[in-house]
């Protein structure tokens, strides 16, 4: 039997097979990394929702996450640090009928790309915001981020972090997103429920996805293996729905507070007001 | 419904005949902050966008804005910002990325003195070099630069039509002696005016290739949720837009993205020259400033001394075929301008021992006067 017909024989085509860029395959990511579990989730959610590939568009910005766009079968900008958001909201309200995702880290979204996420949650655009939160800048290698814990080491904090970290939920609804959720990389099927309930929404919908990063976060602190983070995780999740926002702040030792916590309807979308205004306009 | 194109004779200012020319051209999305002395175009899009169905978003720093447009352009939309000095230093990231991803975009500079917040309500042309190299690494831009109301309209419509051609952010290089002036503007008949298209893939989804150039370089561009599934990234990419960091990739890439706009140098490049016939001095001027250099030039010749004007139309890529050519006839270059000399640097390399290269500098806040480049075509022509 040579190689070919073995490999025939093993072929298996991978569920989300059609969403996939195979030829691509295999992809950048490391051993234990949140971002392929975020991404299946995503796409086994815009199934379960039925939104057709060609009206799904990803915009990410740079970093680990931001790469993901390259590996999927469907209109993928890859843009440029903490830009996602911006761009994304050019391609949406030309193209209103298109389903536009951003999927992106945490540093690409919160530190260089904050400013562009709050005024985006204040004008309810009708974007599905899904950040992958590492704690760490992880293509760099390993540098601090707006949301490293306080006392965490990072090689741009190698005597242990003293900023306090955003608490992105929170930040998301006192910006006026109109859902927002919490959930990790190991919760496959309550993020894709989550995902997919924001998906049949409209407005600014962001959903935070604690996702590890063995290799550049773990490593430094002491959570080396690939599944330390996932186990830490599993140990301290505590599920809350519906929580107050402003007590989900993630801190160590202490549970991680997850689930879908606001769920605002009624909220007019920004093409929606602009819209309302143009006819106005035209009205006189 | 208010029209789109307004056909008729207007008297307007330089900001607002680019406002309507970017109506005219089909323009309908618009992201912008408000910078002076660039801020009328903004304010003037915002009342006559939701008039004609455009879409006009004040964001929240430029660096959205040029992010904005380049993903409006993307989903088939005719963009544009405007913006000053400080705004454009922030949009230089995202025109990278427009350089890169070869999105085709319009951004209009209306200059003031510089460096920092400098001047912000008075004139300067300190921006040239910063347009042709502002964000990093090499790649080729267009620029126009415009001496009048009516030349703003004109050339805004042209800026859309390279950049919709070569799939490249075209930038507008105006300033504010120009974008605060009021002229008479006339706007033709819409089916006169000529507006150009991108050219859109004719292979099937399965077939294309989002960055495989057709014979002059630029690739054929596919829009978002039209079906073609394409990956686009800031990367260096390869033909199928996937990133690929290789040396060869580089080189293959950039070279294209340069030589599309190097090799269509005669398309692209616009000047207006007058009595360079049997000239001996050619005054170089480009903008606001070639109206002063024009009527030196006129003062000169009542005199008898054999100058000429070559105007800039096109400031990127500079006109270095027009320059070199006159440098084989002409002894002097006089080159007025509102910095401390940055064309004059282009003249001066393409003049390459065959001419002199003379600088009028003044580095903004006011305009150089007829008589200032008179009195320097008489020193040299007496010489």
């Amino acid at each position: 039997m040579n190689e070919q017909t073995i490999a025939e024989e093993r072929l298996e085509l991978h569920p989300i097979e059609k969403w996939l860029r195979s030829e691509r395959m295999p992809h950048m990511w490391c051993a234990g990394c949140g971002v392929g579990p975020t991404l299946y989730a995503w796409i086994r959610a815009l199934d379960r929702v039925g939104i057709p590939r060609e009206k799904v568009v990803y915009v990410s910005g740079i970093g680990c996450c931001g790469r993901g766009s390259g590996y999927l079968n469907m209109d993928g900008f890859h843009t440029t640090h903490g830009r996602a958001i911006p761009f994304a909201i050019g391609l949406k309200l030309v193209k209103p009928e298109l389903c536009v995702n951003v999927i992106s880290g945490d540093g690409d979204l919160f530190s260089i790309g904050g400013n562009h996420f709050i005024h985006a949650c204040r004008r309810n655009v009708d974007l599905l915001v899904i950040c992958t939160n590492n704690f760490i800048y992880g293509m760099t290698g390993g540098q601090l981020a707006p949301t490293t814990l306080l006392g965490d080491r990072s090689t741009t904090s190698p005597y242990g972090n003293v900023e306090p970290s955003f608490n992105t939920p929170h930040l998301a609804d006192a910006s006026g997103a109109v859902y927002v959720a919490r959930w990790t990389s190991i919760h496959v099927r309550r993020l894709e429920k989550s995902i997919a309930e924001a998906l049949q929404m409209k407005g600014f919908r962001y959903i935070e996805v604690l996702s590890p990063c063995p290799v550049n976060y773990g490593r430094r602190n002491k959570l080396p293996e690939p599944d330390d983070i996932a186990k830490w995780f599993r140990q301290a999740s505590v599920i809350r729905n519906g929580a107050n926002t402003s007590e989900v702040q993630i801190e160590k030792g202490k549970p991680l507070i997850l689930g879908n916590f606001v769920n605002r309807v009624g909220k007019p979308t920004f093409y929606e007001v602009m819209k309302e205004l143009e006819e106005r306009v035209r009205g006189r | 419904m208010r029209k789109a194109v307004l056909t008729g004779k207007h008297f307007w200012y330089g900001n607002i005949a680019i406002a309507e020319a970017a109506i005219a051209a089909g323009c309908r999305f618009f992201a912008g902050y408000p910078i002076t002395p660039a801020s009328e175009i903004a304010e003037h899009v915002s009342r006559r966008f939701p008039q004609i169905g455009g879409m006009f978003v004040q964001f929240e720093d430029e660096l959205a804005s040029m992010a904005a447009i380049l993903g409006a352009s993307w989903a088939g939309a005719k963009s544009m910002t405007s913006t000053s000095g400080p705004g454009f230093s922030l949009m230089q990231e995202n025109i990278g990325l427009g350089i890169m991803m070869e999105v085709p975009t319009v951004i209009v500079n209306v200059q003031r003195g510089a460096p920092s917040t400098g001047l912000p309500t008075l004139t300067a042309q300190g921006d040239v070099m910063q347009t042709k190299w502002g964000s990093h690494g090499p790649y080729e831009i267009i620029a126009l630069s415009p001496d009048s109301p009516q030349e703003a309209f004109n050339l805004t419509i042209r800026c859309f039509n390279l950049a919709e051609k070569y799939r490249v952010p075209v930038v507008l290089l105006t300033s504010e002696t120009i974008g605060h002036s009021a002229g008479k503007v006339v706007v033709p008949p819409e089916d006169e005016i000529e507006i150009v298209q991108r050219k859109k893939p004719e292979v099937p989804p399965e077939e294309y290739l989002p960055y495989k150039p057709d014979e002059n370089l630029i690739p054929p561009m596919a829009c978002a949720g039209e079906g073609y599934a394409f990956t686009t990234t800031g990367l260096t990419h390869n033909e199928k837009g996937y990133p690929d960091t290789t040396a060869e990739a580089q080189e293959k890439l950039v070279r294209r993205l340069n030589d599309k706009i190097r090799k269509h140098l005669k398309d692209i490049v616009e000047v207006d020259e007058e009595k360079m016939e049997d000239a001996d001095i050619a005054v170089v001027s480009y903008g606001q400033v070639s109206r002063p250099a024009k009527k030196a030039v006129e003062m000169a010749r009542e005199d008898g001394i054999k100058a000429g004007s070559i105007k800039l139309i096109t400031i990127w890529p500079f006109a270095e075929h027009i320059i070199h050519r006159w440098a084989k006839q002409v002894e002097y270059f006089i080159v007025p301008e509102l910095n401390y000399g940055q064309i004059y640097l282009e003249v001066k390399r393409e003049a390459a021992g065959e001419a002199k290269t003379i600088l009028i500098p003044r580095m903004g806040g006011e305009l150089i006067t007829p008589i200032e480049i008179y009195q320097e075509i008489k020193r040299v022509g007496e010489k």
